[in-house]
């Protein structure tokens, strides 16, 4: 077709290096034409190559009892018994999202949901976790908090996924680079469960789905992996538009198919389209695919081959099946009214063949385009120089410990979500026994009278100040969720949100977080099933606090047994469990008093938290204590006021001072719960674990006694401050 | 009891409400291309978003050839609940008074609201305890109930408004707090709120349930 090979100057405006492009060269024994170097340079991209991360990745723990379907997959899964698989994963849409908010995070949503049912499972529940720049200081961070959360809840509402969960946090750093990170869990026979690579010669590759437009061009290889810049207007093209009844469409569409066995092997089209879909398939199964776009519905009648090839439309599946079914699945997809296209064949090549009608455009070897990209080595070094400026200073230091916990509670990082998750559907498919702010994780009921538990967590002011204890940290602090509604840990699903990987302090941040992931969860038992990595995250004002976002998935035996948060009887007894060690450092008191970053934080004892949170998990499951609530961001006294506040009942607790009342009152360290029960019952889970009792439930006051300090405020007072965040959304 | 349970694509709520219904009788799902209503005593139009509630919320729904049979089956005084959306499709067929206009805080809401029922003799409110509030979930971007006012002078003088929300609780600005009417005959009603995600104590209330015994009740009780 085109007369005029492209050179590498487009090979480089295409993303690729020098090196790269001459390896394509190389591999494909002359230069690429357009359509080969379009999809080389999309495959070759640090989004779908993770040649940036690969070598880390295979550090993490993958295998466990539970572990179905391990990495590699559209989604990772665990078994949950009675012949069922839970499949989850997170994924990241921050880049569409700091460009265009709405349809960044509904497409994100979209994306993920896919990936679920990709694999046979049918999604049950979405959890979020967001960031954004300081809402205080930011018209455009609170401009993306509302559209962004409006997306997700446009496209999970619509779609009848309830959103379970989710968490936001508000920091500097993520002034210019938002992140948008969506997770999803579906429930599906494990006979059912479906992989993605091509089998058998003389198959049928049919693409069903929504038709295929000029929209997403390069999103993955121009938007996901490179850094943010000033003007970044002009990649507005690049995010995709969202159409969550399409995707309700071929969501049931998808799963009648697989019901009815008519699938070999099915993936969805996400970051660099049909090119990412049909390569991966054709890998994963060792065979060659032919494809003619010529073949390809198509929204814009006068597509060039390469943008059929890249283009990222959304609400599109792409399945291998038998020739003698190809009139039962089109049958299928006219009932929902999903159109459907055989595009294509599996052949014995290993090959990548594209053709325009009868002509060859593009012809590359599978291997070259899924293996070949380079693996890069990291360069890690700690940084010598604080990467980050200290934030706004809130409190002057004359202030009270009330008004201290007053301004926590209404601070953004601690208020209330529930302006947030009001906008989303918690309840529809029934299950939901949990919703937030009722329990540490949502808890969503199975059919045989047990219930899956999930939290989703990071921390990156944490983990920016210590990396690998930060994230420690975080993986803790999931399990530790799990365990105050009497869950298990069965398996992990991670999202790595850094900078730039090619900077050396940002690579050091990179390698001791994965270190941290991969001891936590080897010591939790609790293995990593999938996951995605989201590089190059940083504005001109330098990289985003590393994030890594934990999504954590556990079993409980008995769906009624559910712990809550919340205090619940006037004169039950308040303790505080576990191993609790709180300091001020990289702390939300610290950050509203405008410290700078710490340069460590305090060592973590992994097999202690471990033991505390077993001790918990069972007390719970037995019955033993009436709520549970892990201690997190703005420390003890914070705690306790979420407990009371949840409970809509006071509490009256004393805490030993030790030599800093404001350590010991929102000091923060992982390993800490708040529990609640009657007082033989505290004696019971002292046999256990470390419990100290601290104070009874009862009246509509909090009173917190600190040595010689003593707060003392009325729920009411607290209750307002905590709704701090409504006034984002008047 | 044979509850029929529509099914548009975009339909989101359509197993809860067949979950539900199966709590006092049986159940079948009624797919939007069909016209046959398969015998049923009784049909819930669910909520969701059908057809992705392009143009207007029901607007699409109502012309489907489901729906042909629904509304013949509702002059024919057949018991119809219409849930959310089923309430919005309800209203566009003309099958119920008034419509629902987006929420006055322009966003899609879930609340756990109170309702008031108003009329506890109706073919949906019979089983109801009078006097007492049914705790029920809404969730929903377009709940504003709207109708002129000499339509909701005559609803209330008629004893159309079966539930009304508290006061306080009222956050899609629907006009006298109305969540839900009834038609002039009895036999349809539509409700924003969901009874159907009230049936189970491990999930939420079970206050929901009685709206489903009392269509039994009037469909057993026609059956003696």
């Amino acid at each position: 077709m085109s007369e005029q090979l492209p050179e590498l100057k487009d090979a480089i405006a295409l993303g690729l290096t020098e090196a790269e492009y001459e390896l394509v060269c190389e591999k494909q024994g002359s230069p690429p034409n357009q359509v080969e170097l379009a999809m080389y340079s999309l495959l070759w991209s640090e989004h779908c190559a993770y040649k940036h991360s690969k070598k880390l990745l295979v550090t993490l723990p993958t295998e466990g009892p539970a572990v179905v379907m391990g990495p590699g997959e559209n989604a990772g899964a665990v078994d949950v018994g009675d012949g069922l698989i839970c499949a989850f994963k997170v994924e990241s849409h921050n880049h569409p999202s700091a460009v265009e908010p709405f349809q960044g995070a509904a497409t994100g949503v979209g994306g993920i949901l896919r990936d679920i049912f990709a694999i046979g499972a049918r999604p049950i529940a979405v959890l979020d976790s967001l960031r954004f720049g300081d809402i205080e200081e930011s018209e455009r961070s609170r401009y993306l908090l509302e559209h962004a959360v409006a997306g997700i809840g446009h496209y999970g509402n619509s779609i009848g996924v309830p959103t379970v969960g989710g968490e936001v946090y508000f920091e500097g750093p993520y002034e210019q680079n938002c992140l948008v990170n969506a997770m999803a869990l579906g429930l599906g026979p494990r006979e059912q469960l479906m992989r993605s690579a091509a089998a058998g010669v003389g198959n049928v590759v049919l693409i069903y789905g929504a038709s295929t437009g000029r929209d997403g061009i390069g999103g993955a290889s121009v938007l996901a992996s490179a850094e943010l810049g000033e003007a970044d207007d002009d990649k507005r093209p690049t995010v995709q538009v969202g159409d969550p009844f399409e995707e309700k469409k071929l969501m049931e569409c998808s799963l009648e198919l697989l019901e009815l066995g008519l699938i070999v092997s099915l993936q969805d089209l996400g970051a660099a389209g049909l090119t990412s879909s049909a390569c991966e398939m054709a890998s994963k199964g060792e065979v060659g695919i032919d494809i003619d776009v010529r073949k390809v519905p198509l929204r814009e009648a006068d597509m060039e081959p390469f943008e059929i090839m890249v283009s990222e439309s959304q609400e599109r599946m792409l399945c291998v099946i038998e020739p003698k079914d190809v009139e039962a699945v089109r049958a299928i997809c006219d009932k929902w009214e999903v159109s459907s296209a055989a595009i294509g064949e599996v052949t014995g090549t290993r090959l990548m063949r594209i053709y325009s009608d009868d002509e060859l455009v593009g012809e590359m070897p599978v291997e070259a385009l899924v293996d070949d990209c380079p693996i890069y080595d990291l360069a890690p070094q700690k940084p010598s120089e604080p990467l980050y400026p200290p934030p706004t200073a809130r409190l002057d230091g004359s202030e009270s410990v009330g008004d201290a916990l007053l301004a926590l509670i209404g601070s953004p990082n601690v208020a209330s979500r529930r302006p947030l998750f009001e906008q989303y559907d918690p309840i529809v498919q029934s299950r939901t026994v949990r919703r937030p702010e009722q329990a540490d994780a949502a808890v969503l009921a199975l059919p045989n009278g047990s219930a899956l538990a999930v939290s989703i967590d990071g921390n990156g002011r944490r983990v920016a100040a210590d990396p690998y204890r930060g994230t420690l940290g975080v993986v803790l602090e999931c399990a530790s969720n799990l365990a105050c509604v009497g869950a298990q840990p069965l398996g992990t699903t991670n999202n790595l949100n850094f900078g730039n990987p090619e900077k050396p302090h940002v690579a050091w941040q990179l390698t001791e977080a994965v270190r941290a992931i991969a001891d936590a969860c080897t010591a939790l038992e609790a293995p990593i099933v999938g996951g995605n990595v989201s590089l190059y995250n940083e504005g001109a004002s330098g990289p985003i606090y590393p994030t890594p976002v934990i999504g954590m998935v556990g079993l409980l035996p008995d769906a009624t047994r559910a712990g809550r948060l919340g205090f619940v009887e006037e004169g039950e007894a308040i303790a505080l469990v576990g191993p609790f060690q709180p300091s001020l450092a990289a702390s939300e008191l610290s950050k509203l008093r405008g410290e700078p970053l710490p340069d460590e934080l305090p060592e973590v004892d992994i097999e202690a938290i471990r033991d505390a949170q077993a001790a918990v998990r069972g007390a719970v499951r037995d019955g033993l204590i009436d709520s549970a609530h892990d201690i997190a961001e703005g420390g003890i006294a914070t705690a306790i006021a979420e407990c009371a506040l949840a409970g809509s009942i006071g509490a009256s607790v004393e805490i030993e001072a030790g030599e800093d009342v404001w350590q010991a009152c929102f000091g923060e360290a992982p390993g800490g719960f708040i529990c609640c029960g009657h007082a033989t019952a505290m004696a019971q889970l002292a046999e256990r674990t470390k419990v100290t009792l601290i104070g009874k439930v009862g009246g509509d006051r909090l009173e917190i006694t600190l040595g010689p300090e003593k707060i003392e405020l009325g729920l009411d007072e607290l209750r307002q401050r905590h709704r701090a965040l409504e006034s984002v959304f008047q | 009891m044979k509850t029929g349970i529509l099914r548009f694509p975009g339909s989101c709520d359509e197993v809860d409400a067949q979950l539900a219904a199966q709590r006092v009788g049986e159940t079948v799902l009624l797919w939007h291309g069909d016209r046959d209503l398969q015998d049923v005593d009784a049909v819930i139009v669910p909520g969701g978003f059908s057809y992705g509630d392009y143009l207007r919320a029901g607007a699409i729904a109502r012309f489907s050839p489901v729906m042909e049979s629904v509304i013949e089956f509702a002059r024919d005084g057949g018991l119809v609940l219409g849930i959310c959306n089923g309430f919005q499709v309800l209203c566009e067929a003309g099958l119920l008074p008034g419509a629902l206009l987006p929420n006055a805080n322009r966003r899609f809401t879930f609340r756990q609201v109170e309702l008031a029922v108003v009329e506890g003799e109706t073919k949906f409110t019979s089983a109801c305890p009078t006097d007492e509030l049914l705790s029920i979930p809404a969730k929903h971007g377009s709940g504003r109930f709207y109708a002129d006012e000499a339509t909701l002078d005559q609803l209330e003088a008629d004893g159309q408004v079966v539930v009304r929300y508290r006061p306080e609780q009222n956050f899609n600005g629907s006009l006298r707090d109305i969540a839900g009417v009834r038609n002039a005959a009895g036999n349809v009603f539509g409700l924003m709120p969901h009874p159907e995600h009230a049936v189970d104590a491990l999930t939420g209330s079970t206050d929901g349930l009685r709206i489903f015994e009392s269509m039994r009740s009037a469909v057993e009780g026609a059956h003696v």
